[in-house]
């Protein structure tokens, strides 16, 4: 470990704000680009499954 | 498009590409010179962009001498790109390019004709008028001459690129700002060394490298630009 | 639609079975547990090694760890252009629907990954230059990268026939591919700042094999990363454009 303490850890002499800047955006870009698409999919199966519904309730 | 009515006398039927070209330009150029205020349109354009920097910026010429080698280049690009737009859209609008392209010519030397009748009612005045705007924003009396030979050689690159982006839009309601998102990361390199050019020019450095670079991104886009746009206006026409 | 035994018989069988929308949702969906599962402990692995154990640099001390972040996204922004590029020649020459999904697939993605070079490399620059942004060349090259793919979006969202902004973003995919090594050029010569490239999977690399090493894990996780992401959008896609059809109809209908 390069670290001594945990404090040490977070703090990253002194540049720690820097570097979880930099990986907190980068985790949130790689969430959102599995979230969205999975979302969208959900939402667009759910969307065809009322449409079907529909049209076999019109038929 | 070989075959043009008009009212001069019958007279035998240049065959081959040359008549092609001719035939496509001089119908093109007498389509222009028709529409006169679209032609003056850029060139107001060109004037109030160099006019805003002053305004926005500072008048003092110290500052401006800076800065003119790049905002002449930028307010000519800008001026470009706003005349982009109405390339193709008129033809297409009336069916004149669907006819175009189903025409037996090749399309390569219909769209290079576009392109220069295009070049020379837009860039040809632009460089023309650019000592005037070097004049406005201080530019160094050493810089004219590479300020226009820079936009001699970097301005039918601008529009052929632009050309590409007119004719991907062309079927599209609303082109316009679409065109200059297009457009624009791809006039970066011109811009660039055109920028340089006049920069050297008024330094006293010589500017034949950045001269041969501009001609050889000219070249590469006389052969290349024209396959692209055919393409997109095949894409657009029947998307 | 008739097999033609004279034509094109050199190509292997999946790549005809490439063409069916059907069968990529099928195999997309055996593949991503385990590019999911990779992605996850190459990218988990990689960040714990980047942050504890790499060693920090001499002279920029532990902001240089925001390098195992940038290199890999710079990298796979710049992939992800070429692959939609690519996927989109695929879909202009050979009309696979597929292509263009994939093509489709790559624009939001490397737009997000340029956007986080561009980020990291910006915060990277505070500690190390003093300013939150500057005017470098690797920097503005990774810019224009963006704006190319915020183009392409903007492009293809304009279009409302699918086959028409397939084909539309294509030519100007290709039109920019042809472009980005002029970008390149152009502007190193215009700024002469950034330190040149010290990581390439095929050259000596500048740094010692304590940092390359987790940098190369990152790397391949980012790729992972990246697989199952457009994998995801892949099968979005393919979902919605195949709605009409009868199996994604017994597949709505099952859940």
């Amino acid at each position: 470990m390069k670290f001594e303490s945990m404090a040490d850890f977070i703090g990253m002499g002194g540049h720690g704000l820097y570097v979880w800047l930099a990986y907190g955006i980068a985790l949130a870009i790689v969430v959102l680009n599995v979230v969205q698409p999975l979302r969208q999919k959900r939402q667009f199966l759910n969307q065809q499954a009322r449409r079907l519904r529909r049209e076999k309730g019109l038929s | 498009m070989s075959e043009m009515a008009t009212n001069e006398p019958a007279r035998r039927r240049e065959q081959g590409s040359a008549g092609v070209f001719r035939a496509a330009l001089k119908r093109d150029l007498l389509l222009a010179f028709r529409g006169k205020s679209d032609l003056v349109n850029p060139l107001i354009f060109f004037l109030m962009v160099a006019t805003l920097f002053p305004l926005g910026v500072s008048p003092e010429p110290g500052i401006l001498a800076q800065l003119a080698p790049g905002l002449v280049w930028v307010a000519a690009l800008l001026a470009t790109l706003l005349s982009m737009d109405s390339l193709f859209r008129a033809d297409f609008e009336d069916g004149t390019l669907e006819q175009a392209l189903l025409s037996p010519q090749p399309l390569i030397l219909i769209v290079l004709a576009r392109v220069l009748a295009h070049w020379i009612m837009t860039g040809l005045p632009l460089t023309l008028m650019a000592p005037l705007l070097g004049l406005m924003l201080f530019l160094p009396a050493e810089g004219m001459g590479g300020l226009m030979l820079s936009l001699l050689l970097g301005t039918p690159t601008l529009s052929l690129v632009g050309a590409i982006g007119a004719a991907l839009t062309v079927g599209l309601r609303k082109g316009g700002v679409l065109i200059s998102l297009l457009v624009l990361p791809l006039y970066i390199p011109v811009l660039i060394f055109g920028s340089a050019a006049v920069q050297a020019a008024v330094t006293g450095l010589p500017l034949a490298g950045y001269l041969a670079l501009l001609g050889a991104m000219l070249a590469l886009g006389v052969v290349l630009a024209p396959l692209a746009i055919g393409a997109a206006l095949r894409i657009s026409v029947s998307g | 639609m008739a097999k033609n035994k004279t034509d094109k018989n050199w190509m292997p069988r999946w790549f005809y079975q490439l063409a069916s929308p059907r069968w990529c949702y099928d195999i997309t969906g055996k593949l991503l547990p385990a590019f999911s599962l990779l992605a996850l402990v190459l990218l988990l692995g990689g960040t714990v090694w980047a942050l504890l154990f790499a060693p920090a640099d001499y002279q920029q001390g532990n902001s240089f760890r925001i390098i195992y972040i940038h290199v890999p996204s710079a990298i796979l922004a710049q992939s992800c252009y070429m692959m939609m590029a690519l996927a989109g020649a695929i879909g202009l020459i050979w009309k696979m629907k597929v292509a263009d999904m994939v093509a489709k697939a790559c624009a939001p993605l490397g737009a997000s990954l340029a956007l986080l070079a561009l980020a990291t490399g910006a915060i990277w620059g505070k500690p190390t230059w003093g300013s939150w942004w500057v005017w470098d060349a690797r920097l503005t090259s990774m810019l224009i990268l963006l704006f190319l793919y915020l183009g392409v979006m903007a492009l293809h969202s304009a279009i409302e026939n699918d086959t028409t902004a397939a084909q539309s973003t294509a030519v100007l995919a290709l039109v920019g591919l042809v472009n980005i090594p002029i970008i390149k050029y152009s502007v190193e010569w215009w700024n002469t700042l950034h330190q040149p490239a010290t990581f390439t999977l095929t050259e000596k690399p500048a740094m010692p094999v304590e940092m390359w090493l987790p940098l190369l894990v990152m790397v391949v996780g980012f790729y992972c990363f990246f697989a199952v992401s457009l994998m995801l959008r892949l099968r979005h896609e393919i979902l919605r454009r195949e709605r009409r059809s009868s199996w994604v109809q017994a597949l709505v209908e099952s859940r």
